[in-house]
């Protein structure tokens, strides 16, 4: 039950983009069409959490034996770069449909910045080991969520004829806005 | 170009937030006020100037296909040098910005000004160049920190101006990329013309 709980929160309450405004960059970047925000997502989800798996065990393990909790942000951030070339390495190796679908975006991730917000979240949070790989799991499919939902909308603006000075990045944001402004009907949902 | 336009150049003609559009993640989540805005600002500022003149130091010695790790691990310390002084010193403005602090490591600016000018110009000029880019960053912060304050809250710098409430939303989320929004947009509008 409690595991329901955390993702309800984690995907339509405080869904990571629309309410607490984390990874912005990639959210605004690749809303295009709806195939790459599927793309994107999908390498987002495949990253985070495999990236909270590793950092938890990092700082479990670790840090806090050595007393080296204040190193966490070096850390952290050189653990997700490593990762994520890793991953990128092995999948060209093992699966080359799956490649071809997520390849392009996972250079990208690294500087993602809800893949570091999440890692530290789930060790200021204080989860357990399952907790935090679920928590990690659902702010993904919320950012995935958001991104495939703001792109479904701009592929329909294409045709609209908007003022020269709204085009692109400020048409988008106040889309988002709206978007927020809904999502904020969930509040209360779970107390 | 003259160290003049490289300083004034983050203000406007460049300006990260507002031209660039990068780093928006700390912008629409701390610019609640003018306060927490600017701290922000102020703290993303030491981190780019100390981080362009440490690359730009160590650009002869950093070898290239390794470069951008090199770079990530730098700013990272600067980040967890300006983490552990506004624990100390800043205690209240430490746990509004929150997760934030440790987030300026992915902040794209910083990477950027490292990758596109630092690694290639001389140290005088980084250094410069992470004033003004910071400065201009904390500016366009204050903006809309200024704007959200005033229309959210009723109150400036904290001082509130109005009786009762004010348009809550604009504290939020939505008001965030509303405000970030028509601000680009307006400037956009006066580029043009």
């Amino acid at each position: 039950m409690e595991y329901i709980l955390i993702i309800i929160s984690a995907v339509l309450i405080n869904n990571v983009v629309l309410a607490q405004t984390i990874g912005i960059c990639p959210f605004l970047g690749v809303s295009n069409k709806i195939d790459t925000a599927l793309g994107m997502s999908g390498a987002v989800v495949f990253v985070i959490v495999l990236a909270t798996l590793v950092t938890y065990l990092i700082q479990v393990y670790v840090l806090n034996p050595l007393g080296l909790a204040f190193m966490q942000t070096i850390t952290f951030i050189l653990v997700i770069a490593a990762l994520v070339q890793i991953v990128e390495i092995i999948l060209k190796k093992v699966s080359q449909p799956l490649y071809q679908a997520l390849g392009i975006f996972l250079p990208l991730i690294t500087t993602n910045c809800a893949v570091l917000g999440v890692a530290i979240l789930v060790i200021k949070k204080d989860y357990n080991l399952i907790e935090g790989v679920v928590y990690g799991a659902s702010i993904a499919v919320g950012f995935g969520l958001a991104l495939i939902i703001l792109a479904g909308i701009r592929e329909q603006l294409e045709m609209v004829n908007i003022p020269k000075g709204m085009k692109g990045v400020p048409s988008s944001l106040v889309i988002a806005g709206i978007l927020a402004l809904a999502f904020m009907g969930f509040t209360g949902i779970v107390k | 170009m003259t160290q003049l336009q490289n300083f004034t150049k983050g203000f406007f003609k460049e300006n990260p937030i507002l031209v660039l559009v990068l780093g928006t993640c700390p912008t629409l989540a701390t610019s609640t006020s003018v306060l927490n805005g600017m701290g922000m600002g102020i703290a993303t500022t030491f981190v780019l100037i100390g981080s362009n003149v440490a690359i730009s130091l160590l650009s002869g010695v950093i070898p290239d296909k390794v470069r951008i790790p090199a770079f990530v691990v730098i700013i990272a310390s600067f980040v967890t040098i300006v983490d552990l002084l506004m624990q100390a010193f800043t205690p209240s403005l430490y746990e509004t910005l929150g997760i934030f602090i440790p987030l300026i490591v992915v902040n794209c600016i910083i990477l950027g000004r490292a990758e596109a000018y630092a690694s290639k110009n001389s140290v005088l000029s980084s250094f410069i160049d992470g004033v003004g880019m910071g400065l201009g960053f904390t500016m366009a912060l204050g903006i809309l920190g200024a704007f959200r304050e005033i229309v959210g809250s009723g109150a400036i710098f904290g001082h509130k101006f109005m009786q009762g409430d004010g348009v809550l939303v604009f504290i939020l989320a939505p008001g965030a990329f509303w405000a970030l929004g028509y601000l680009i947009a307006l400037i956009n509008r006066m580029k043009k013309t």
